[in-house]
């Protein structure tokens, strides 16, 4: 044995040392490697998004912003006469742009507040013990999971003048039939409708999975110390839900700026004027007017950044009003 | 091929189908067998792109091609409505790519294509089989690009008639007999209005003369050689005597009363043609055919179609063949053969669009033309002497534009809102302005 290892002892010695400062080297590598890997990997993983946005999202952007510097007509996109800033500083004087920022507001309004204040109700009333709960939940998606377009052609039948639902049950009940295509605020209280029956669930949902993040221990607590139902969901679901309804807020906001296929639809297909006094072209139906039936691209891109600048406006508001309330 | 301002007929699918090309499915199990057996020489494929029901496949008019030319397979992709198809079009044309071998242009959007396009497209007048003189001469000019070069070929027109419900004319006591309504308005837009103003006195409430102010104005402009552009292609609605009196005359309809105040092709439409509350419509040939589907089985024997105060026309369409495409020759020899006379009395005779070819009115297809719905009325007869009696009219690059909003802001508000013409005029011309200027 001995005689053995000492025979195989130099072998073994002489072959340690490279061994060793093989290992040492690998063992550098690999340890260089895994911080690579920590490092970089990750970008690596989320890179194909960011990539697709650059391609899809960013790229479009910017060379909507550059469009939006340029007389360019979709007849003709190749063709780009500099104008700079001629597209935006038109717009102040334009009162069609005013109109439908004024409308794409009040119908903003009109189907927000409405939305999220039913949402959270009936959140409140889903989060309750009850049967069939799992089949009231889907049910209260179904709106959601509906096509904009089917939904809308509904609704227009619905506020037909002539033959509408809508007007029938009112001369029921003794009122005049309402013109709800060319009444301004008509108008926009029915396609308001269409956005709060669609959006309303969807909503829900969010409320009530937050809901359930909700420690139990408060409302146990709460029921101690003799908090009705409703002051528990005034005072403990409410304020616990403060980050959610912020958030639902904001996504709800950012959808009503750029409301466009329930006003477009709402026309009974008949064009991008949102009604014969464009009493409910909104932005989004204003921006598709001029670029893909009056084809002015440049003019269309302006309004499309003047869109993307009062969001940033909106959420710039929200922050600091975030911060003044907290 | 319904070439119409708008359209609807499925509205159902409209916004789904908005940016989705519907291709048309081939027979199950043809493409196989074909394949498979004879193993011999590739076919090619040959797409058309078209808006709404188009007519050419309707027609049977792409079998009929490739029963003759075994070699050659067509596809057809349509886009419900023009306003969606068109921007369409002219992005591939930007591009060069995505584009139909021959593709449908609406005959509000021809003078735009001829204008910014003709270096895109083939001159067809050089395909084989293509024939100048067969082709009503107007039709033919409005195809035809400032170099000379023929880039489209004219599928139909719309040369109008004005249809009307016997029924309710016999209740208010005017004559029923289509020569005697014809006559009650022969050669003057004004006696159209006296008779609806006689109508009106008799009839009751609730129902009202014509559909909407707005479709009095299009058959009116489209009596008028100039409309909206001069003769030098020059903007010139605002001071056309024409457009103004068109404009003002259809107002009257509605200040009147005899309006039911609906706006053409939407759904309140089509329950209006289904409750029979208007008793007349100004109708192109291609309404013919919307009509029966709208006023379904119920209205069959109560409607009528008569001759038009004035010849006028509303619509039509044109086939192009883009350069970008590799088989352009082949789709050149298609267009070419699906706008020939013989195949557009076909499809006069299956879809009710009326030819544009002049040729093809003589043929018994057209001449001897009866349609059933509208209690056997000699089309054929009634909307060929229409055709003839069209001015040439002067189109220009934004007539859609200019028309569109004529209607839908001006006309629609004296209609709908009860403002008054000169408001209506008013709010019509902003908005043209607005879409106008670049």
């Amino acid at each position: 044995m001995t005689d053995e290892t000492a025979v195989l002892a130099p072998s073994a010695a002489g072959s340690e040392r490279p061994a060793a400062e093989g290992g040492d080297r690998r063992q550098l590598w690999r340890s260089r490697r895994y911080r690579w890997d920590l490092r970089w990997s990750p970008y690596g993983f989320v890179a194909p998004f960011f990539l697709f946005f650059a391609a899809f999202g960013l790229f479009p952007l910017l060379y909507t912003g550059w469009a939006a510097l340029h007389q360019v007509e979709l007849t003709d996109p190749d063709a780009m006469t500099w104008v700079g800033l001629r597209n935006f500083t038109r717009l102040w004087d334009d009162a069609f742009f005013w109109n439908a920022l004024r409308n794409t507001f009040t119908i903003g309004l009109l189907s927000t507040v409405p939305q999220l204040a039913i949402a959270l109700g009936l959140a409140h009333l889903l989060n309750y013990k009850m049967r069939g709960s799992a089949f009231f939940r889907v049910a209260v998606l179904t709106p959601y999971a509906t096509s904009v377009a089917a939904a809308t052609l509904v609704f227009v039948l619905l506020f037909g003048r002539d033959y509408g639902m809508v007007n029938w049950v009112l001369s029921t009940v003794g009122f005049g039939p309402v013109d709800w295509q060319n009444g301004p605020f008509a108008s926009q209280v029915a396609v308001s409708t269409i956005v709060v029956w669609r959006w309303t669930g969807y909503n829900a949902l969010i409320y009530l999975a937050a809901m359930q993040a909700v420690s139990a221990d408060l409302y146990e607590s709460a029921e101690l110390d003799g908090a009705s139902r409703w002051q528990q969901f005034v005072h403990v679901t409410v304020p616990s839900l403060r980050p959610t309804i912020f958030f639902t807020c904001v996504v709800s906001t950012i959808g009503a700026t750029q409301l466009f296929g329930e006003p477009l639809l709402f026309n009974g297909g008949a064009g991008a004027t949102g009604g014969s006094d464009h009493q409910f072209q909104t932005l989004g139906l204003y921006l598709y007017e001029q670029g893909w039936v009056n084809l002015h691209l440049g003019r269309a891109s302006a309004i499309a950044w003047a869109m993307f600048l009062i969001l940033l406006l909106i959420a710039g508001l929200a922050r600091l009003l975030r911060r003044v309330s907290r | 091929m319904r070439a119409r301002r708008r359209l609807v007929t499925a509205v159902g699918a409209m916004g789904a189908t908005a940016l989705l090309l519907a291709g048309c499915s081939q027979d199950p199990g043809e493409a196989p067998a074909q394949g498979g057996s004879t193993g011999g020489k590739a076919k090619t494929t040959l797409t058309v792109g078209v808006f709404g029901a188009f007519g050419l496949q309707e027609a049977g008019l792409y079998d009929e091609y490739m029963a003759q030319n075994p070699g050659v397979r067509i596809e057809q992709t349509s886009i419900e409505r023009n306003e969606n198809y068109y921007p369409q079009l002219l992005t591939h044309l930007g591009t060069g790519s995505g584009l139909a071998d021959i593709q449908a242009v609406e005959v509000n959007n021809i003078a735009e294509v001829t204008a910014t396009q003709a270096d895109k497209l083939v001159d067809l007048a050089k395909a084989p089989g293509v024939d100048k003189g067969a082709y009503l001469p107007w039709k033919w000019a409005q195809g035809t690009a400032k170099n000379g070069a023929t880039v489209a070929l004219g599928t139909d027109i719309g040369p109008q008639g004005i249809c009307y419900r016997k029924d309710l004319f016999a209740a208010a006591g005017l004559p029923t007999d289509r020569a005697a309504v014809g006559a009650l308005w022969a050669g003057d837009w004004n006696k159209y209005l006296e008779t609806g103003k006689a109508y009106k006195a008799k009839a009751g409430a609730g129902k009202a003369f014509v559909d909407s102010a707005s479709g009095v104005m299009a058959a009116v402009t489209g009596s008028s050689a100039e409309r909206f552009y001069d003769a030098q292609g020059k903007v010139a609605y605002k001071t056309n005597p024409a457009v103004r009196g068109a404009f003002d005359l259809a107002a009257s309809f509605a200040v009147e009363g005899l309006s039911a105040k609906l706006q053409q092709f939407t759904p309140a439409w089509d329950q209006g043609f289904s409750n029979g509350n208007f008793a007349t419509v100004s109708c192109p040939a291609w309404m013919l055919g919307y009509i029966q589907d709208k006023a379904g089985p119920a209205g069959k024997d109560k409607w009528d179609v008569a001759q038009a105060p004035k010849p006028s026309n509303w619509g039509g369409s044109f086939l192009v063949v883009p350069k970008a495409g590799k088989k352009a020759e082949e789709a050149a020899k298609l267009a070419a053969w699906l706008t020939a006379p013989a195949q557009q009395a076909k499809l006069f005779e299956k879809r009710g669009s009326f030819p544009s070819a002049s040729a093809a009115y003589s043929l018994p297809a057209v001449s001897g033309a009866k349609h059933a719905y509208f209690g056997g009325a000699p089309i054929g007869e009634i909307f060929a002497r229409a055709a003839e009696g069209v001015p040439v009219t002067v189109i220009g690059p934004k007539d859609l534009v200019i028309a569109q909003n004529l209607a839908d802001i001006g006309m629609l508000q004296v209609d709908q809102k009860g403002r008054t013409p000169q408001e209506g005029w008013d709010a019509a011309v902003k908005a043209i302005d607005n879409a106008l200027e670049q």
